[in-house]
């Protein structure tokens, strides 16, 4: 029979392009180690590898809920609105209790997938205009809770999130490996992380097959949401201030990047949960060499922008059905 | 006849031995056919027979590997679309492609509006010119009204309107009625018999029998890309078109054996296990009712377009209905809910097998399960084990053949992803399954694996509901036929009522005592 000639025949014609789609990320973090190891002074030195996690790890975070979001076929631009959103619940609870911050800035994460889900779910709005919405009026919302002004935030258990280590390693990493765990596992083998693929890979299959295709949308921007929100409770408790016109802004496109370049395509159906913690520190590494180096951070921006082309470029098969 | 006097000219449009190849088939094999002006020339034939493949060659939007097209006279090549269109032949398409926020005299004006002076557009002689050209079809409407406003059927004809008006000497109604409701057919009809007394050459391509004989001159047959017939609808009967489409001898005496089916063996339930009554769907179905017992085979037959996929679809809930119930074992199902249908044991084998059924992104393995969470999970926690022992017993099953249930599904041949969403099906254990279209698109010996299946999952006691628009499928596999037309159930086959003639009479409506027996 023919049936059995074909796979291989398919396997040998990609090659290449295969190689660097599945493997390209981890080389390229790879050969960026390598390469600063050599040229960059004091790049191995403990408070630059503690600095560098500390700067990734809400990126990374972000990154894990956008990976599912993305996998469903769906986008969430509104993950930076949600953090500044977040970091003005803080700032209005924090006197109370810094607990009870924490707990609203989550329940505002909560509200903010709610929303995009139901309208991406329900209303049937492509989910790029949907969250569009929320990444206009979101940080204005933050905004006005705050009056518009940086808060400067003192309480000793938000401080000790921002500051304090576990075995030499930043609480905030810390949270991103258990997170990257997490969502690994729910990706893997859970019947939730399946029907989001499956969603992401074909809807009307999924709904043939009579999965429950709505609550599973609602629910994966519910949790991009709350991963964004807690993402905005790091950064707010590392600087000590809650500042809704900075906090968060772009990350949806270092998130996006991060995931797009670990393998994950924009047109959904995949999900791949270490490429994505492996794009979002490529990405930081980037950067940062290239500071380091003496780039201007314009011109850093410019290479950003390139890695994305390149890797979207790669991905460009995997769309085809 | 009105006919004869145009026939001693030559063709407006002849298409001269065309082919045309895709990778793998050959979509359309040496069609010839003339298309006389102040002719209404149907072209008919099932899914895959080759009509849109032979539209696009004429109209420009393919290019043909083998044969002319000679307009006039003259043979005619076009680069493209525009090229064809500006020689004289225009197509109006299913999908109405004007623009819905213009008015109607800006839609007919479009690209070709007067202009003033400074090629300011003169909007007052625009609308003039429109109401004037509109009148001699018999329609008359404000033309200032943006097009979306005006009913779907005077959008219809504003397309064919604008169509002939740029001088077209041939023009294409790709299925012009299927929006239409029937007083807006009649209309329709009314301005295509005036372009036919206008010596426009009209192709008309429809599934509806009776739109044919009403309004056509002459019928083109095309079964798997070639022409089987060409001639003037009054030399043909309903039941010799029918069986013409169909690839079947009219009165063809039937034959058993060309299937793998054996309904030997079968004993279906007395109760039966699902019934649907009433199902109505405003342009879609209207008042389909039907049920299925244990162990049962139902068979839907019908041409393209009769509301077969439809019936299941809304029996499954993929379709909302305006009315009608579906019951199972005694229970009424949820209407418009598949996730419901699953759960009561509903499944349904979805007709078009890459946009509905398979996920391309995920495994075999995963594309097997898909449906099975609720067995394969505890907790919303897959078990591993689980999933291999249902996949594997189901690849063993049905045969299945693959080098790794990890593999990538786009990588299987067409039968074997068949195979895959039926294993997807009875992973969660359904009791009625419903399959539209399980052997279309197959090669042969996956056809035959797949009759032998269906076959043993009505002696297991499933009960089937079985589309196909192979007849042979249907009247062999079957031990009730249910005929439908036009969205309607209209004809009822039992035991040794069923044959490809008595489901042929019925399709064709031909008046047969034995086979009107709802």
């Amino acid at each position: 029979m023919t049936t059995l000639a074909r796979p291989t025949q398919l396997v040998s014609s990609e090659g290449a392009g295969t190689f660097i789609r599945e493997k390209g990320v981890y080389l390229a973090l790879g050969a960026l180690v390598i390469f600063n190891l050599i040229a960059t002074p004091n790049f191995a030195s403990l408070r630059n590898v503690q600095l560098q996690l500390v700067q990734v790890s809400p990126v990374v975070i972000v990154a894990l809920g956008m990976a599912l979001v993305i996998g469903s076929e769906g986008i969430d631009l509104s993950v930076g609105a949600t953090m500044a959103l977040a970091a003005s619940m803080v700032s209005l609870f924090v006197d109370r209790s810094p607990w009870m911050a924490i707990g609203m800035a989550l329940v505002a994460g909560v509200v903010a997938g709610l929303l995009n889900g139901s309208l991406v779910a329900f209303l049937g709005i492509q989910p790029i205009v949907a969250t569009l919405g929320l990444f206009v009026a979101g940080r204005g919302v933050a905004l006005a809770f705050t009056n518009g002004r940086l808060v400067e935030i003192f309480d000793p258990t938000l401080e000790a999130l921002g500051r304090e280590r576990l075995l030499g390693i930043p609480i905030s990493a810390v949270i991103a490996v258990i997170l990257a765990i997490a969502i690994a596992v729910v990706v893997r083998r859970t019947s939730f992380g399946r029907n989001i693929i499956a969603i992401g890979g074909n809807r009307r299959a999924a709904v043939g097959a009579g999965l429950p295709v709505r609550p599973v949308i609602v629910s994966v921007y519910i949790i991009c949401g709350v991963l964004a929100a807690l993402a905005g409770v790091l950064v707010t408790s590392r600087s000590a201030a809650s500042d809704p016109s900075f906090v968060g802004l772009l990350i949806e496109l270092s998130a996006i990047t991060a995931v797009v370049v670990g393998g994950t395509p924009l047109t959904g159906g995949r999900v791949r949960v270490l490429g994505t913690v492996a794009g979002a520190l490529l990405m930081q590494l980037v950067f940062s060499t290239l500071i380091r180096h003496d780039l201007s951070d314009s011109d850093a921006r410019m290479v950003q922008a390139a890695i994305i082309v390149a890797a979207v470029y790669f991905q460009r098969d995997r769309g085809a059905r | 006849m009105v006919t004869l006097v145009s026939r001693n000219t030559q063709p407006a449009l002849q298409a001269v031995g065309l082919t045309k190849r895709f990778p793998g088939v050959t979509a359309l094999d040496s069609v010839s056919i003339d298309f006389h002006a102040g002719e209404v020339h149907a072209v008919v034939g099932e899914n895959g027979a080759g009509k849109s493949t032979l539209i696009k060659l004429i109209n420009g939007v393919y290019r043909a590997d083998e044969g002319t097209l000679i307009l006039d006279g003259s043979p005619v090549e076009f680069a493209g679309p525009r090229e064809a269109w500006e020689a004289g032949i225009s197509t109006t398409f299913q999908e109405i492609n004007l623009q819905p926020f213009l008015s109607v005299a800006q839609n007919l004006h479009l690209g070709r509006e007067p202009t003033r002076r400074f090629g300011f557009v003169d909007v007052r002689r625009m609308n003039t010119d429109a109401t004037e050209l509109l009148a001699r079809y018999g329609i008359s409407i404000d033309v200032r009204k943006p097009l979306g406003s005006v009913g779907v059927a005077i959008q219809q004809m504003i397309a064919i309107v604008r169509a002939v008006s740029t001088d077209a000497k041939v023009v294409i109604l790709d299925e012009p009625t299927s929006s239409l409701e029937p007083n807006e057919v009649e209309q329709l009809f009314r301005v295509i018999r005036i372009l036919r007394d206008d010596n426009v050459a009209l192709l008309y391509v429809s599934h509806t029998m009776d739109e044919i004989f009403e309004i056509c001159d002459q019928v083109s047959v095309l079964r798997d890309g070639s022409l089987v017939h060409t001639g003037p609808v009054s030399d043909i009967t309903r039941l010799q078109l029918v069986a013409t489409m169909l690839g079947r001898e009219a009165r063809e005496v039937r034959t058993s054996g060309k299937t793998a089916f054996n309904i030997e063996g079968r004993s279906p339930g007395s109760e039966p296990i699902l019934s649907a009554s009433g199902l109505t769907r405003f342009r879609l179905l209207s008042d389909v009712s039907l049920d299925v017992s244990a162990g049962e085979v139902v068979g839907l037959a019908g041409l393209l377009g009769s509301g077969r996929t439809e019936t299941v679809e809304s029996i499954f809930g993929l379709i909302d209905l305006d009315s009608g119930t579906v019951t199972m074992n005694g229970s009424s199902v949820k209407a418009g809910s598949p996730t419901t249908s699953v759960q009561r044991g509903i499944g349904l084998l979805p007709e078009d097998r890459n946009a509905d059924g398979i996920v391309p992104t995920m495994s075999v393995r995963d594309n097997i399960t898909l449906a099975a969470n609720r067995s394969v999970a505890k907790w919303g926690f897959v078990s591993r084990a689980k999933v291999n022992n249902l996949v594997n017993h189901y690849v063993e099953r049905l045969q299945i053949k693959l080098t790794d249930v990890n593999q990538s599904v786009a990588e299987l041949s067409g039968g074997n992803q068949q195979k895959v969403l039926l294993a997807r099906l009875l992973c969660f254990e359904p009791e009625v399954v419903l399959l539209d279209e399980p052997t279309r698109g197959i090669d042969v010996g996956a056809k035959a694996e797949i009759q032998g299946l269906i076959d043993e999952l009505a002696l297991d006691g499933l009960a089937v509901i079985l589309i196909s628009s192979e007849l042979e499928d249907v009247v062999e596999g079957s031990n009730r036929v249910l005929v439908l037309r036009d969205g309607a159930v209209v004809g009822a086959l039992v035991g040794d009522q069923i044959s490809e003639e008595s489901v042929m009479d019925i399709i064709a409506d031909v008046k047969v005592d034995s086979a009107v027996s709802t």
